[in-house]
């Protein structure tokens, strides 16, 4: 048993640059679902309450981030970060910053989407009844996010699911450069194309346990009773 | 001084009026029910009166004071209103009843005491840690209403807050908040279907048709002195006639009805055209006796074309020639057993003068409420 540990030891990243790239896949996904989340939870209640003209063509742009692929945010984030780009003074290419502008990108319209079917999915007249409480315009939205929580700790496992495990944009905008920019997904990609297959799975297997674990704490979140 | 009062109040939405009012006030302190079909415009109409919806058209005044828009929180906070469905949020019945204290920002301890004894006064305080959507619906719509009127609105809307409980929940509740409305002297618009609902607690009835309101006034005016055909029909009186005043006198009006001739209290000039209305109740079935009438009294022999059985009261339909139709009226079981009352079986309808109500035309007769 420990010459199978050992030989496993072998075969990972040393522990402290692996505690690196977990830390980092966790620090920049983290960063990133939280501005999503940010931004995406008053734009999804705005887009469900109200109706204006245009409605219907921001909704269609949400529903189509939502699919957006992530290699093609990862190029128009590179476009966009790249020295001639309109934000190269920045200078963010190949910086975490990157990563975390592109992981934004892919999750905010998820965050967007899900949160506009939670409100959307809450009878119409809360929004009503809670005005008639004497609710101001801000503690409306504080009210329906509390109602609709529990959709929206689902926007947030989308969401944070969706970026984690991402792999094409990070690989664009961070390059990948060891103790800098590399994150789990695009170091299962360097070990696999050097041939390092038991590394990677190792990783792999890090990344599903991660996944697995946050993912478990935010159903916990979302199952448990209320007190 | 009115507590608010809408004047020439437009609501407009996808380019069609849907809410036209010249003229609404609503008395400090009184029960106002707010009768109409549906998409007659009521609901429409609380979200004016909430302040919650900007009119096209119009002022809003509150106690004289003409309304600034967006309406001020202060003002909003002031009105309170409660839906057909108790649209409880997440949380106990307590934590429901604390909301609107809350975004007031009344300190905990105090909100706590005031939450509890708005639960206590509608008899739920002892579901206040029960989480509020485990509740029948009784105690639902209980927590609803105590959650409104913890705040001591000065307003209180209702959106037909019991339409969806059995009629005697319905009725004990009906009763129960009927008292704490008025013991706490709160004006109150009230929202139903239900005639009968409206009568035992208002003290006025308003009739809303197609975004109009067709008339405002004191029960028994609303019910025996319809101001239009409209209201007449909507208020089930059974019977308007169409006819001329041929010939009044100080105290009566004789209205040519096709070739029948009608006595009625309302006093118009002659050669008005009229709409004549009896209540199906006011029209006594007997037996035929032949003779005059007294003077003033209508009597008018006919037969049964149909009976229906409504349980406690049956409906019959009389043909006594007029061109309008069967004269409708509503007879006891007993009467109808006494009678033996089927079809084709001869019967005299009488009513008095003072029973018939004459609504000086206009537009089309065929005006109905739809």
């Amino acid at each position: 048993m420990t010459g199978v540990l050992a030989s496993l030891g072998a075969l990972l990243p040393a522990p402290g640059e692996l505690l690196g790239i977990v830390l980092l896949s966790l620090v920049v996904s983290g960063v990133a679902i939280v501005i999503s989340m940010l931004v995406g939870v008053p734009v999804g209640i705005f887009l469900g309450l109200h109706r204006f003209p245009g409605r219907a063509f921001l909704v269609t742009l949400v529903n189509t981030g939502m699919g957006l692929p992530p290699v093609v945010v990862g190029l128009g984030v590179f476009l966009l970060l790249a020295r001639s780009g309109p934000l190269g003074g920045l200078d963010l290419l190949y910086t975490p910053g990157a990563m975390v502008l592109a992981q934004v990108v892919i999750a905010t319209p998820l965050v967007v989407g899900i949160t506009l079917a939670a409100i959307q999915g809450l009878d119409e007249r809360l929004h009503l009844q809670i005005l008639s409480l004497g609710a101001s315009r801000t503690q409306l939205y504080l009210k329906l996010v509390k109602e609709a929580r529990l959709s929206l700790v689902a926007a947030l496992a989308a969401g944070f699911g969706s970026i984690i495990s991402e792999v094409g944009a990070v690989m664009m905008v961070g390059g990948n450069i060891r103790g800098q920019t590399r994150v789990m997904t695009t170091a299962i990609v360097l070990e696999t194309r050097q041939g390092e297959f038991a590394s990677a799975i190792v990783l792999g297997v890090v990344l599903l346990a991660l996944a697995l674990g946050i993912n478990w704490l935010f159903t916990w979140v979302q199952q448990r009773k209320p007190a | 001084m009115s507590l608010v009062a809408l004047r020439g109040v437009e609501v407009v939405r996808d380019g069609k009026t849907i809410l036209s009012l010249d003229g609404l006030a609503l008395r400090e302190g009184e029960l106002l029910a707010l009768l109409g079909p549906t998409g007659a415009g009521k609901s429409t109409l609380l979200r004016v009166l909430h302040l919650l919806d900007r009119p096209a058209a119009g002022v809003i005044e509150w106690r004289g004071v003409p309304v600034a828009w967006p309406a001020p929180i202060d003002l909003r906070r002031r009105i309170a209103m409660a839906f057909q469905d108790p649209l409880l949020f997440s949380g106990t019945t307590l934590e429901n009843v604390l909301y609107g204290l809350s975004v007031r920002g009344v300190p905990r301890g105090a909100a706590r005491e005031k939450a509890e004894e708005a639960l206590r006064l509608l008899r739920v305080d002892h579901l206040s840690h029960r989480r509020a959507r485990t509740l029948s619906g009784g105690e639902a719509q209980r927590t609803a209403l105590a959650r409104a009127l913890v705040l001591r609105p000065e307003l209180l809307l209702l959106d037909e807050p019991f339409a969806a409980l059995d009629a005697p929940i319905r009725r004990h509740l009906l009763e129960e908040l009927t008292q704490v409305v008025k013991a706490h002297g709160i004006t109150c618009v009230y929202v139903t279907h239900e005639q009968g609902e409206a009568f035992s607690v208002a003290d006025r009835i308003a009739v809303l048709r197609r975004g109009q309101l067709l008339q405002a006034g004191a029960p028994e005016d609303v019910l025996l002195r319809p101001a239009s055909r409209a209201v007449a029909r909507f208020m089930q009186t059974g019977n308007v006639l169409a006819g001329v005043v041929s010939r009044r006198t100080e105290a009566l009006s004789e209205v040519v009805v096709g070739e029948r001739l009608l006595f009625s209290r309302t006093v118009l000039a002659k050669g008005t055209p009229v709409d004549a209305c009896v209540r199906r109740e006011e029209i006594l079935v007997e037996p035929p006796a032949g003779g005059a009438p007294a003077p003033g009294l209508n009597r008018f022999p006919g037969a049964v074309e149909s009976v229906v059985d409504h349980g406690a009261t049956l409906h019959v339909r009389i043909d006594a020639g007029f061109p309008a139709g069967p004269l409708q009226a509503l007879v006891t079981r007993r009467v109808a057993h006494d009678l033996a009352l089927r079809p084709g079986h001869p019967v005299e309808a009488t009513f008095s003068a003072s029973s018939v109500h004459l609504i000086p035309r206009e537009g089309s007769p065929d005006d109905d409420l739809s």
